[in-house]
């Protein structure tokens, strides 16, 4: 079937099969920031953001995505301009093997789309669904924060997926 | 407390943020066959038992299965194993455990490849089988590798010093205990994975993720029948590991899916399930002790017998079981200990590596023990470690007189100091209603390197570029701990560049030297000390070869300073990047090796042991757990944890502190929520939604502190803390439980349905009400 939809700020014309998923359908259009830990929802690490919305894409088909705004890790910054909370986990050491990393900063980043100033209960809350077996999670919670800090102070810098928040 | 390195910015750590970096997987061709392997155990509920058959018939029809591969098509001796190989790449005759693979399929797509692995018929006959160690050692118990001399008794080892049995008879006090450690999942979040190719001139060209590449090659080549160095095996960023891809896992099979492939690129990645079913586990283990000591505390001596659950197949079983037998008796001074270990075969799952290797299922034995005699002498646990506490100098429990640097102490005096410590009890009186709460502690170490018998070597190089940076071709793979990094920094610090000017080759075994695995607490020190000589040499090398376009005759005034070489005296520099192309490419490069000490005149005893038998090197750690039992559930929540870590001197913050605090988590969810299951032989817990790690929820802020170490021989005075800091929770937290309510539990998990049934049967209550 004949889908389209926006990936990455990138409008984007695909044909998938109705049975794909759309964690597949993504990495086939290299997509690669976009990891698979389980395909059963437990692990997080598929995590996308869909009209704004953390959504899992190895619970998602592909057909879903018709007509959609997405967001992965990418779409939020890269090497040379990273979004705030990118460089906030690399500058708090919240980065080990990195396989969770895409999507954890992508629930981070639905996080403070609707909490901009959380507590470090409210970012545990919020990435509870994202698994890490690498960090113990504390230094994620550290640059979670401190990237709410820094959006605080520059307000002109908006997270993707706050535009329809 | 360690001055501390600011937290600077891992080298790997913004591509990795932002989703940039690319795993195996990312990096396979678009071109890839898929290959799958065939595991009938799980779906015929037979964990052993006799393949009579394989009918690939219905397979082969399947639109788009290429071909379907038996242990008939493996061409050489088809047997893996690091050091001993008894695990068939395809079982042709018995299947050992539930997941053992006796068919390969390739298929033009993953949806091809489900299609054929479903439309399979195996034909297998069930066999007795053997799930409990105890009973594998019985005269006439099933044996799960027929006509094996010894049966399932892998291997029995001891050692021993002084006189054990004796000196407990006479010990003025006594304490026993049996305990018990479950298997625990890696759960790694990138599971086994690879991609292969077989090349026109004969290369088997291959991505894996592994932590051993260059022995990758040796176990192919053996297992298929390939000349080893005709195996190109590449590493990127592995997605965590822990143990777990040390040793072949996608490797064999996907090699010869290659040769099969008729020159296609071929990839496997295990899915979740698989992952489980057919990954390696730690060890489950049995532990029988006994401790004597004298009225003041002074320990006296040691006796136990540990029992590890090898699994189907030896993998590293022995070795696992070594290194738990050299740190049975604790960081202790005990003049006198008998440590008995066997190894054992049964139908379980395969165990093997996991951080913590062996280390981590006697802690919380002989930190029971310790805690133990400390109620029995009515002494302060802590003070009771304190005062057995290993010195320098002093002989261990193997008897290795210890000349390399022990911090323990100080990591115990960091505790005894500490807030969370000294105000525990006005903390436990204010528990809240139906809680009880409870502060415990233990004194953990865990060995570096791989021991006397196997050399534990790295071979490091340094190239300068035309472009006047340098590379640094890593031969250790990355699992995620970060060496790569530290690698970058102790690079630029040595060659006094700035961090951007050093850039990271992965380990490729055709442009790295051969090296080692990453483990073993090993990495940074082994390579990092390599790299150091490799850079020093590099430094003196462009001095030298700077000296003459400067007409310079006395190099005592040449400086290697950020970007080029200067003439002190007149300031005049070369640019490296000139320098570089004044230089042939051969001229550019620097090598050198590092070879990790071992103890010197090592105690007569652990014969039973090829390698690894003793080690010299180790990291120690005191760990303090803050928890609330909630007395109508019996579930236990860690409110505050603190690690403190003796890893000699410390490289860089922020990596030290992620290991200590990442080693703690994986302990906490070991010794609390992760209650693997597997019932004769067949995995209960088969996927994440019930084979159960941490979440953000589950963990507090876990702590980390360092004491200022120094061991001479690491690199910057560094020792390896990858490990440590899992041993830690397990004992810590059974002793917080104790202290809440009253009871030791010996059997790990502390699962909810433990303390609640512990708690129905207390004699007495608690002196914490609830």
């Amino acid at each position: 079937m004949k889908l389209s939809f926006t990936l990455n700020g990138t409008l984007v014309r695909a044909d998938a099969d109705p049975d794909m998923r759309a964690v597949d359908l993504l990495r086939e259009l290299n997509a690669l920031d976009v990891k698979e830990g389980c395909g059963t929802g437990e692990c997080g690490a598929c995590s996308i953001l869909v009209d704004g919305v953390h959504k899992l894409s190895c619970l998602l088909l592909a057909a879903q995505l018709d007509g959609r705004e997405l967001t992965t890790a990418a779409g939020l910054g890269g090497q040379a301009a990273p979004h705030p909370i990118q460089r906030a986990f690399a500058e708090h050491g919240a980065v080990q093997c990195g396989f969770c990393t895409p999507g954890m900063t992508i629930a981070a980043a639905a996080l403070l789309a609707q909490n901009p100033d959380p507590t470090r209960l409210d970012v545990r809350r919020a990435l509870s669904g994202n698994l890490c077996r690498c960090t113990g999670y504390v230094k994620i919670v550290d640059a979670v924060r401190a990237a709410a800090r820094e959006l605080a102070d520059a307000p002109a810098e908006t997270p993707a997926g706050e535009a329809d928040a | 407390m360690a001055a501390g390195t600011p937290p600077g910015l891992r080298a790997d750590a913004l591509a990795k943020a932002t989703g940039a970096e690319r795993f195996t997987l990312d990096l396979a061709p678009a071109d890839c066959l898929f290959a799958g392997a065939c595991r009938p155990g799980k779906a015929l509920n037979i964990a052993h038992g006799r393949v009579r058959g394989v009918d690939a018939s219905a397979a082969l029809a399947v639109p788009g299965v290429v071909c379907v591969l038996t242990a008939a098509d493996v061409p050489g001796t088809n047997l893996q194993g690091i050091v001993h190989k008894d695990q068939p790449v395809l079982c042709g005759e018995v299947i050992r455990h539930a997941g053992d693979p006796v068919a390969l399929v390739l298929a033009e797509s993953a949806e091809a490849l489900r299609r054929g692995l479903a439309a399979l018929r195996v034909d297998i006959e069930p066999l007795p089988g053997v799930f409990d160690p105890e009973e594998a050692l019985k005269k006439g118990a099933p044996l799960v590798h027929a006509g094996r001399e010894g049966g399932n008794l892998l291997l029995r080892a001891v050692i021993e010093k002084g006189a054990a049995r004796a000196a407990l008879k006479n010990a003025p006090v006594v304490v026993r205990g049996e305990f018990s450690t479950p298997m625990q999942e890696h759960a790694f979040l990138e599971t086994q994975c690879g991609f292969a190719q077989a090349l026109p001139d004969g290369t088997l060209d291959m991505t894996v993720s592994t932590q051993a590449p260059f022995r990758d090659r040796f176990e192919i080549g053996h297992a298929l029948g390939l000349d080893p160095l005709k195996i190109r095996i590449r590493a990127p960023y592995l997605g965590g590991a822990f143990g777990g891809k040390d040793g072949a896992t996608v490797q064999c099979l996907l090699g010869l899916a290659a040769l099969k492939a008729g020159g296609r690129p071929v990839r496997m990645a295990w899915e979740r399930e698989e992952s489980i079913l057919a990954g390696y586990k730690r060890h489950a283990v049995r532990l029988r002790y006994t401790l004597g000591a004298d009225t003041d505390g002074t320990l006296l001596a040691l006796s136990c017998r540990l029992t590890y659950d090898t699994g189907a197949y030896a993998h590293l079983g022995v070795e696992v079981m070594e290194l738990g037998m050299e740190h049975a008796a604790g960081p202790y001074r005990i003049p006198h200990t008998f440590i008995e270990g066997r190894c054992v075969y049964t139908n379980n799952p395969i165990a093997g590596a996991f951080r913590g290797f062996g280390v981590a299922q006697v802690s919380p034995a002989f930190e029971g023990l310790m805690d133990a005699l400390a109620a029995k002498l009515c002494l302060d646990p802590l003070e009771l470690r304190r005062k057995n506490a290993l010195l320098p100098g002093d002989e261990n429990c193997s008897g290795v007189v210890l000349t390399s640097s022990v911090r323990l102490d100080e990591c115990l005096g960091e505790l005894a100091a500490h807030p969370l410590w000294t105000g525990r009890a006005a903390w436990c009186e204010a528990a809240p209603p139906f809680t009880f709460r409870g502060v415990g502690l233990a004194a953990v170490f865990n060995g570096m390197g791989y021991g006397r018998g196997l050399p534990d070597m790295a071979i490091a190089k340094v190239e300068l570029t035309e472009a006047g940076d340098f590379l640094v071709y890593n031969s250790v793979t990355d699992m995620g701990q970060g060496n790569a990094a530290a690698f970058a920094i102790l690079a630029a610090q040595e060659l006094n560049q700035q961090p951007g000017a050093i850039r990271l080759v992965q380990p490729d075994t055709e442009r790295c030297h051969p090296s080692g695995s990453s483990s073993a607490g090993r990495t940074t020190y082994t390579y990092g000390n390599a790299l150091l000589r490799a850079c020093a040499a590099m430094r003196g090398k462009l001095l030298s070869r700077a000296a003459m376009p400067l007409f310079v005759d006395d190099l005592e005034t040449l400086t290697l300073i950020p970007g080029g070489v200067r003439h002190t005296p007149s300031g005049r520099t070369m640019p490296l990047g000139v320098l570089a192309r004044y230089l042939p490419r051969d001229d550019r490069i620097s090598v050198a090796e590092f070879l990790m000490p071992v103890a010197q005149n090592p105690p007569d005893t652990g014969r039973g042991f090829q390698i690894g038998f003793p080690h010299l090197f180790f990291a120690y750690g005191a760990h303090l757990a803050r928890i609330e039992v909630d007395g109508l559930t019996g579930r236990v929540r860690v409110c505050d944890y603190v690690a403190v870590t003796d890893g000699g001197r410390v490289l860089d913050r922020s990596c030290f502190d992620q290991q200590a605090q990442g080693g703690a988590a994986q302990g906490i969810g070991y010794a609390l929520i992760e209650d693997f299951q597997a019932r004769g032989g067949l995995i209960q817990t088969a996927d994440l939604s019930t084979c159960l790690i941490p979440t953000a929820l589950d963990l507090p802020d876990i702590e980390s502190l360092a004491v200022d170490g120094d061991e001479p021989t690491g690199p910057r005075g560094l020792k390896g803390v990858g490990e440590v800091g899992l041993n830690g929770p397990a004992p810590a937290l059974a002793a917080a439980l104790e202290d809440a309510v009253g009871v030791r539990l010996r059997d790990f998990p502390l699962t909810p349905e433990r303390v609640l049934a512990a708690l129905k049967k207390r004699k007495t209550p608690s002196r914490r009400r609830a």
